[in-house]
């Protein structure tokens, strides 16, 4: 049942006769990989430490000092940060928050529904409903806004969260219908015959035999869902323009707009800020999102 | 299995699938199932995707009350003779062809170095991952803008002079008589920050290259290796043939993906797509005519151009994969 590529064991080298020293050769090729990853890996995460780093310098001394190790170290640019606009800083997180997890609640729902459907039942229809929704995975999200933010408007949902979580209710991320179609699919159809032979229906079977056993889907469904709105711009941008209505996102980008005043050093610290929740679903969600990438292949 | 691979086999078997899918007596419970999803790609994806063509024949404003006025292909030629709109397309295709390539070659070259049993990838391979994961954050585009505008840390790198055992190195600058200038600053290289920045995410295209790499069965390696043939050898006759449907996808994907991309120069640039037009993206450009002009008649007119352009490319895509895309079946 399972899908994930990742867990196999890897391959072991093949044998290749050399004339002299292999084990020599074979190590001087290690270090010398080891070298350029490291050295590429540091050069790649250099930038991100450096903002941290610089978000406890004094604004004056971001562009003087290069090293990451302040002379000295300061939370000034975090209180500043957080109070830098009339509304403080927690409401734009906590705006980000209710979109994130609005989203999160939506995509769970509608998603596994289409998903069981698409994956255990026969109807009319289906081949082109499911070659439909793969489809609306290319589509460019511009030809859509414009009468999506016509209508939106027309229900006075501007500076509301609606329009950034209704459509996540109505499965319009194919993207995770798609992997949990793909994950259902692995599932042995015995399961399903067994709770049907016992008189469940359909969805009792989803409910209770097919739902649990999707967790890991699920739970991949929940953190991509949380990254993308955390980081989505656009749809934020255009929804809500008030300033007690914006997310993390767009209150981060006022910090430019206010560019002829620039605090860097408060502009950093709540960049910082905004970037923790994604830092704690890299530790510790990693398996999950490393499993969609590489069982989808797609991003 | 990808999404588009999906795709492909389903149109390939789409006569044998309706056959099969017969009515049945629990129809019903299916399309309850599928409610939210119906009424979402009818609702929210369908009717906005004919409403913006219809409205791309109109000259539709926000602002002003009263209804669109159909002017027939009247954005369609505006389009044409609007120097932004062509500098847009460029700016857009320049970060497409130069963009997506890279980073899939720099994904498909460190999983090539990854693979095999090499200690501590899960390691490397996190590393890598990251800026994947934070790279379309409004943060990072702000970090991007600091680390190469004028005062940024690229150009302090650039005049570092190491100092190795009491004997001060040229920095780079000096070695290169490099003058100091803001690299987003300037029309001629603010682009390929922005190119830089899509390349700094190799890292999920990279966790899908070493997915698919692992599914190669080894023993090709093996045979390939009694028979003679050297790494470079099998590169080009296993690895390479072997991967291209992923490749393929993901070339595909990155595309449509990139023909979109907005935030980052819309971050970068502060919005304005400068220095000049130098990163007036087309989405940039879309979003400047249709949510700050409220020009939504132009907007979608451009939208409806951006959707024909990806499903042109898409279809080349697909009509050249024959010649270059291995399938195994």
């Amino acid at each position: 049942m399972t899908t994930d590529t990742l867990v196999r064991p890897p391959v072991a080298p093949a044998a290749r006769p050399r004339a002299r020293g292999p084990w020599l050769r074979i190590r001087w090729r290690s270090v010398f990989k080891h070298a350029l990853l490291v050295l590429l890996a540091a050069s790649m995460i250099y930038p991100l430490i450096w903002m941290l780093a610089s978000s406890f310098k004094p604004t004056e001394t971001i562009f003087r000092e290069i090293g990451l190790i302040p002379s000295e170290a300061t939370i000034a640019n975090y209180t500043n940060g957080w109070t830098a606009f009339t509304v403080p800083f927690h409401r734009f997180l906590w705006n980000s928050v209710i979109i994130a997890f609005g989203s999160i609640l939506g995509n769970l729902i509608s998603c596994s529904l289409a998903a069981y459907a698409f994956a255990r039942m026969r109807f009319r229809g289906r081949g082109v409903m499911f070659s439909s929704m793969l489809l609306t995975l290319m589509l460019p999200y511009q030809v859509v806004v414009v009468p999506q933010y016509i209508v939106f408007r027309q229900l006075h949902w501007i500076n509301t969260p609606f329009p950034l979580i209704v459509p996540k209710f109505l499965a319009v991320d194919a993207f995770f219908v798609f992997l949990m179609v793909q994950f259902i699919r692995g599932l042995p159809r015995e399961l399903d015959e067994a709770a049907r032979i016992d008189g469940a229906g359909h969805f009792r079977t989803f409910l209770q035999i097919i739902l649990p056993l999707t967790t890991p889907a699920l739970a991949t469904t929940a953190i991509f869902t949380f990254v993308w709105t955390w980081n989505d711009f656009f749809a934020q941008l255009i929804y809500l323009p008030a300033l007690e209505n914006k997310t993390a996102a767009t209150a981060l980008n006022m910090f430019i707009d206010a560019s002829s005043t620039s605090d860097y050093g408060a502009m950093f610290a709540m960049s910082v800020v905004s970037l923790i929740p994604l830092f704690f679903i890299f530790l510790f969600g990693q398996r999950w999102l490393i499993r969609g990438i590489a069982t989808t292949g797609i991003k | 299995m990808s999404g588009l691979g999906e795709l492909t086999t389903l149109f390939r078997r789409g006569s044998a699938e309706r056959a099969r899918s017969r009515p049945k007596r629990n129809e019903w419970a299916a399309y309850l199932f599928l409610a939210p999803w119906i009424v979402g790609i009818l609702g929210i994806t369908i009717f906005p995707i004919l409403a913006s063509l219809y409205l791309s024949f109109t000259d539709y404003r926000l602002t002003r009350r009263r209804p669109p006025h159909f002017i027939g292909f009247d954005n369609y030629v505006r389009m044409f003779g609007d120097s932004n709109w062509w500098d847009s397309v460029w700016v857009t295709v320049r970060y497409v062809v130069f963009g997506v390539p890279l980073q899939l070659l720099v994904a498909l070259g460190l999983a090539l170095l990854l693979d095999r049993g090499l200690r501590g990838l899960a390691f490397y391979r996190s590393v890598f991952y990251l800026p994947s994961l934070l790279g379309g954050s409004v943060a990072v585009a702000i970090l991007w803008r600091q680390v190469f505008g004028y005062e940024g840390l690229f150009n302090d790198f650039l005049e570092v002079k190491l100092n190795l055992f009491g004997v001060t190195l040229p920095s780079l600058a000096e070695l290169f008589g490099y003058e100091r200038f803001s690299w987003i600053g300037r029309a001629d290289t603010a682009l390929w920050m922005i190119i830089l920045l899509h390349v700094w995410t190799f890292g999920s295209p990279m966790i899908i290259f070493l997915a698919g790499l692992r599914q190669i069965p080894s023993m090709y390696y093996e045979a390939a290796a009694v028979d003679g043939a050297g790494r470079w050898r099998q590169f080009r006759s296993i690895t390479l043939p072997l991967l291209s449907p992923i490749i393929f996808f993901n070339l595909v994907l990155q595309t449509i993906g990139a023909f979109q991309s907005f935030t980052q120069a819309y971050i970068i640039s502060g919005g304005s797509g400068g220095p000049g037009t130098s990163t007036l993206f087309y989405g940039l450009y879309l979003y400047r005519q249709g949510f700050e002009s409220y020009q939504m008649g132009y907007a979608s007119a451009m939208a409806w151009m951006l959707l024909l352009t990806i499903a042109a490319v898409t279809a080349l895509f697909f009509a050249t994969s024959r010649f270059w895309v291995f399938y195994e079946d």
